[in-house]
C-alpha cells in the first residue's frame, strides 16, 4: 500500500482548519446578539417599573416619570402602517400571484424588491414632502403612511409567496363548483395560506415598531399625550433616540428601559399572532 | 338515452341560466381583478412617484448647485454652501469596511449553516441569526454609544494607535464616536442579511455536486469550495443587498459616527454618511435651500439604493434559476 504523503496531510490539514473557521465565524456571529441582549435586559430591567407604563415623561431635570404616550403612540404608528399597508401589499400580492400577466407581474415584484431597499429616511422624507409639508404640520398620519410604505414590500412578496404554496387543485374543486373566482381567492386561496401571510403581516409590524429613522420628521414626537392622527404623537424609538443623545443619566437609563419595552412589545406581538393563526383544527 | 325533460333544463333554458350565473360571476371576477390591478398599479406608481417627488422638492438645490454638489467639500448650513463629498465619502468608507468584515465572517456562518451543522443545531443557529437582524437599529445604536464606543474609546484605539499608530489610518486622539464606531456596527448589522441569503444560495446548489467531489476523494472543505465556487453571482448578489443596507442605515451609525462632515483617512475621526445627515439635520434646517439640498441627498442615496438592489436582485434570480433549468 502506498505511503500517506505531505499533501494527503496538508489537505486534511487544511480541511480540518477551514471547518473549525467555519464554526468560529457562527459563534463570533453570536457574541454581540448575547451582548445586546444582556445590556438591554440588565440595564433596561433595573429601572423598568409600572410607572413607565403609566406615567408620562417627566420634564427636564426631574427624575422619574414614564413613557405611557410612547408607548400608546407606537401603537398607534403602528395600527395607521399596518391599517394602510397590510392591504395594499396583501392584494398586491394575490395580483402576483393569481392575475398578473407575466410581464406587468414581474416588473410589480421587482418594484417590491426595489421598495424593500431603500432606506427608511427615503422613505421618511417621501412622507415629509407628501404629507407634513401640504399638511403645514407634523402628524401621526405621516407617520404611519411612511410605516405603511415600509411594510409593504414584506407582505407583498409573503403573501405571493404563501399563495403560491396553495395547490391548484384546492383552486381547481372551488371553480369546479361553480364559485367564481374571486370568492375561491378570497374564501378559499387565501383562508388555506393565511397562516403564512399572517407572519409575513407580523414581519412587516414588528419592523414597523421598530423603525425610528421614517418618524423623525414625520410623526416628530410630542412631550404629551395625544391620540389625534392629524397631531405630533411620541413613540418609543424616538425617544430611545432622544434619550441616548441626552446628557441626563435618568434619561440614559429610560433609554434601556424603552428599548426593553420595545422588544417585548414585539416579542408579544407575534406570541399575538402564534396564538391567533392557531388552527382550531389539526391538520395533516 | 332519453333525459327526464322534467328536472332537467331544457337547451334554452340552459343557455339563459348559465348566462346569469356566468354574468354576476364575471362581473365580480372583473370588479376584483381590476381592484387587484389597481393596488399593484400603486405599489409600481408609488416607487416612481418617490423619485418625482424628492426630485421636485430638491430642485432648488439641483438648479443652485448642479453637480458641484457632489464634488463640493464644503458642507456649511450657515454660509449656505452644500457640497456632499465628505458625506459620499464617509458613505462609502463606512460601509465599504463594513463589507470586509462581514463578508468573511457571513460567508464562514453561512458555509455552517448549510454545509456543516447538523440539523438540531442549524435551526436553533438559524434563528438566532435572524433574530440579529430583527434587533431595531436604535437599539444597536443605543448599545453602541452606551457599550461598544467606551470600549473602542478605552482599549481598541489606544492598542491600535500604539502598535499600528505609523499608518495614517490609526492616527489620532482616541475619542470613541467615529468610523471606526460605524464600522463595526454596520459589519454586525449586515451580517445576518449576507449569510441568510448565503446560505439559502449554497442550499440551492444540488447534492450531486458535493457528492462528485467527495467520490472523487476530496476533503469536506475542497467539495465546499467548489459548491462556493458555484454560488458566487449569489454570494455577490448577497452581498451587494448589504451593501445597499449598509449604505441607507440610518440610527445606529448616527449615534455613534460623530456627524462631522470630514475626510480623513483615520479611522478614528468622526465623519458622516448621507443618511445621518438627513436625520441629524432635516428638522434644524431652517432655509428652503438647506432643505432642499437635504432632499436632495435623499434621492441620491435612492438612486444609488436602486442601482445596488437592482443588480443583487438580478444576480440572485440569475442564480434561482441556473440550477431550476438544470
Amino acid at each position: 500500500m502506498k505511503e500517506k504523503g505531505f499533501f494527503y496531510y496538508r489537505k486534511k490539514a487544511v480541511n480540518y482548519l477551514m471547518i473549525f473557521l467555519s464554526f468560529a465565524a457562527a459563534l463570533a456571529a453570536i457574541i454581540p446578539l448575547a451582548f445586546i441582549f444582556y445590556y438591554t435586559v440588565s440595564k433596561g430591567a433595573q429601572y423598568l417599573n409600572l410607572s413607565f407604563f403609566t406615567q408620562m415623561p417627566k420634564p427636564v431635570g426631574e427624575t422619574g416619570g414614564g413613557m405611557a404616550n410612547a408607548i400608546v403612540g407606537t401603537l398607534i404608528l403602528i395600527g395607521i402602517g399596518g391599517g394602510i399597508g397590510v392591504p395594499v401589499g396583501i392584494m398586491t400580492g394575490i395580483y402576483l400571484s393569481e392575475f398578473g400577466n407575466k410581464k406587468f407581474a414581474a416588473v410589480v415584484r421587482f418594484m417590491a424588491d426595489i421598495l424593500s431597499g431603500v432606506p427608511s429616511i427615503v422613505v421618511g422624507v417621501v412622507a415629509y414632502t407628501l404629507i407634513v409639508v401640504p399638511m403645514k404640520h407634523f402628524s401621526a398620519l405621516a407617520g404611519g403612511v411612511a410605516l405603511a410604505i415600509l411594510m409593504i414590500p414584506t407582505v407583498t412578496r409573503t403573501t405571493e409567496e404563501m399563495i403560491k404554496l396553495v395547490p391548484q387543485s384546492i383552486r381547481e374543486a372551488g371553480l369546479a363548483l361553480g364559485i367564481p373566482k374571486w370568492k375561491t381567492t378570497l374564501m378559499i386561496v387565501l383562508r388555506t395560506a393565511w397562516k403564512g401571510i399572517a407572519t409575513g403581516v407580523l414581519l412587516g409590524l414588528s419592523r414597523a415598531a421598530g423603525e425610528t429613522a421614517p418618524l423623525l420628521f414625520t410623526a416628530l414626537g410630542n412631550r404629551f399625550w395625544s391620540t389625534s392622527i392629524g397631531q405630533p404623537i411620541a413613540s418609543l424609538t424616538v425617544y430611545i433616540y432622544d434619550y441616548a443623545k441626552s446628557p441626563f443619566e435618568d434619561w440614559n437609563n429610560q433609554a434601556w428601559t424603552a428599548a426593553l419595552v420595545l422588544i417585548l412589545l414585539i416579542a408579544l406581538l407575534s406570541l399575538l399572532f402564534k396564538i391567533i393563526t392557531r388552527s382550531k383544527y389539526k391538520t395533516n | 338515452m332519453k333525459f327526464n325533460r322534467n328536472v332537467l333544463p331544457n337547451k334554452e333554458e340552459k343557455k339563459g341560466l348559465f348566462k346569469k350565473i356566468h354574468l354576476s360571476n364575471n362581473i365580480g371576477d372583473f370588479v376584483f381583478e381590476r381592484l387587484t390591478l389597481l393596488f399593484a398599479v400603486s405599489v409600481f406608481l408609488l416607487v416612481l412617484l418617490m423619485g418625482y417627488e424628492m426630485y421636485q422638492s430638491s430642485k432648488l438645490s439641483i438648479d443652485k448647485f448642479g453637480l458641484s454638489f457632489l464634488s463640493g467639500s464644503t458642507w456649511d448650513p450657515v454660509k449656505e454652501i452644500f457640497g456632499a463629498l465628505p458625506i459620499i465619502y464617509g458613505t462609502i468608507v463606512s460601509s465599504v469596511l463594513a463589507l470586509a468584515i462581514a463578508l468573511p465572517l457571513s460567508i464562514g456562518v453561512a458555509v455552517f449553516l448549510a454545509e456543516l451543522a447538523p440539523s438540531w443545531l442549524e435551526k436553533p443557529l438559524s434563528f438566532l441569526v435572524e433574530l440579529l437582524a430583527g434587533i431595531p437599529s436604535v437599539v444597536y445604536g443605543l448599545w453602541g454609544v452606551f457599550v461598544l464606543v467606551p470600549w473602542i474609546r478605552d482599549y481598541v484605539e489606544p492598542y491600535l494607535s500604539d502598535k499600528l499608530g505609523f499608518l495614517p489610518f490609526f492616527n489620532g486622539a482616541p475619542y470613541g464616536f467615529g468610523l471606526l464606531a460605524a464600522v463595526i456596527i454596520l459589519s454586525v448589522m449586515v451580517l445576518p442579511i449576507i449569510t441568510s441569503i448565503t446560505r439559502d444560495v449554497l442550499k440551492s446548489v444540488p447534492a450531486a455536486q458535493r457528492e462528485a467531489a467527495l467520490a472523487l476523494g476530496a476533503t469536506r472543505w475542497q467539495a465546499i469550495k467548489i459548491v462556493l465556487a458555484d454560488s458566487r453571482s449569489g454570494i455577490l448578489g448577497a452581498t451587494m443587498l448589504g451593501l445597499g443596507r449598509a449604505i441607507g442605515e440610518t440610527m445606529a451609525v448616527t449615534m455613534v459616527i460623530g456627524n462631522r462632515a470630514l475626510i480623513s483617512p483615520s479611522l478614528f475621526d468622526p465623519s458622516y454618511t448621507m443618511a445621518s445627515v438627513i436625520a441629524n439635520e432635516f428638522t434644524e434646517a431652517t432655509s428652503e435651500l438647506y432643505l432642499s439640498s437635504l432632499v436632495e441627498l435623499a434621492l441620491v442615496l435612492f438612486v444609488i439604493t436602486i442601482i445596488i438592489n437592482g443588480l443583487a436582485r438580478l444576480l440572485v434570480w440569475s442564480m434561482d434559476r441556473k440550477w431550476r433549468r438544470g
